[in-house]
């Protein structure tokens, strides 16, 4: 059974998930358009 | 040559690779992940340490990764400094952000689970110490590969910082053992066998898992981030010169 009830101690567990999460989005984001700006740009450049 | 040059060597061939194994890589991550964390939040509370203890699911897995992160970037700066692979110096780019990142992650939740189990933030003992400078040197080579305008030189002198960083690697795994410190010593790689029950160690094993799958994939869309950027400032150049 799921306990997402972290009781008195919720002041630090959700904010440790929360940070967690916003880090991982972060880097996915960057990363991902790290990658696809560049590969545009080379794509672009690489036209005739 | 061996095998890890020849394949660094040979961009096309990566570019080839990585293209299926970066999504892969991240599915398989997600899938961990949600494993892990199921596993995570259906077991019982700690009895001494209650509810945090479900942080350890995402702090421990970050300090692993944080410092297999540095091994990679090690091995790409020492490929890179003695065969000159573009490759290898691209592959060590790609990781320092992401170092920097888990590193960063490993401080603030290890925080937040210090604060109510030792009643402080942060205090400056060995393992904490170790793990800030871990992270020092994560923004310092970042901030030297952007010093230098010539590439070429600022991936060398930035390689020479990560391989003497490797110093701090056997520190941080053993500062718990030479010096007094509030952190815990090893609890589940360590001779012995594990200390943790099974219904900890197992999420945390599928979440130490899920993270270095989700390095590996970030790292290998960051890897062909930097592959692109360099074909198109070299056709920039190449147009210029024309």
């Amino acid at each position: 059974m799921l306990d997402l009830d972290a009781g008195k101690y919720g002041a630090y567990v959700w904010p440790a998930f929360a940070v967690t999460a916003l880090v991982f989005a972060a880097m996915i984001a960057t990363s991902l358009a790290h990658a696809r700006r560049w590969k545009a740009r080379a794509q672009r450049r690489d036209e005739p | 040559m061996v095998w890890a040059p020849a394949f660094l060597s040979n961009p096309e061939r990566f570019m080839a690779f990585s293209r299926w194994a970066a999504p892969l890589f991240g599915l398989i991550a997600a899938g961990l992940a949600l494993w892990g964390l199921w596993l995570g939040f259906t077991a019982p509370e700690d009895y001494q340490q209650g509810d945090t203890v479900r942080i350890m699911f995402i702090h421990v897995p970050a300090a692993w990764t944080c410092m297999f992160i540095y091994v990679c970037l090690g091995v790409s700066s020492l490929l890179s400094l003695v065969f000159r692979h573009a490759l290898a110096d691209a592959a060590a780019a790609a990781a320092a952000p992401l170092g920097a990142a888990f590193t960063f992650l490993a401080l603030v939740t290890g925080s937040l689970w210090g604060r109510p189990m030792w009643g402080t933030w942060w205090v400056w003992d060995a393992r904490l110490t170790s793990v800030l400078v871990l992270f020092l040197l994560y923004v310092a080579y970042i901030a030297l590969r952007s010093a230098l305008d010539d590439e070429a030189k600022a991936g060398r002198a930035a390689a020479i910082l990560a391989l003497v960083g490797l110093v701090n690697l056997p520190i941080i795994h053993w500062s718990v053992n030479w010096w007094n410190s509030l952190h815990q010593g090893a609890s589940v790689f360590r001779a012995g066998g594990s200390a943790l029950a099974p219904v900890f160690l197992w999420p945390l094993l599928l979440m130490g898992l899920a993270y270095t799958a989700a390095f590996g994939s970030l790292w290998l869309v960051r890897i062909r981030g930097e592959v692109w950027r360099r074909r198109a400032e070299a056709l920039q150049l190449r147009a210029a010169r024309a």
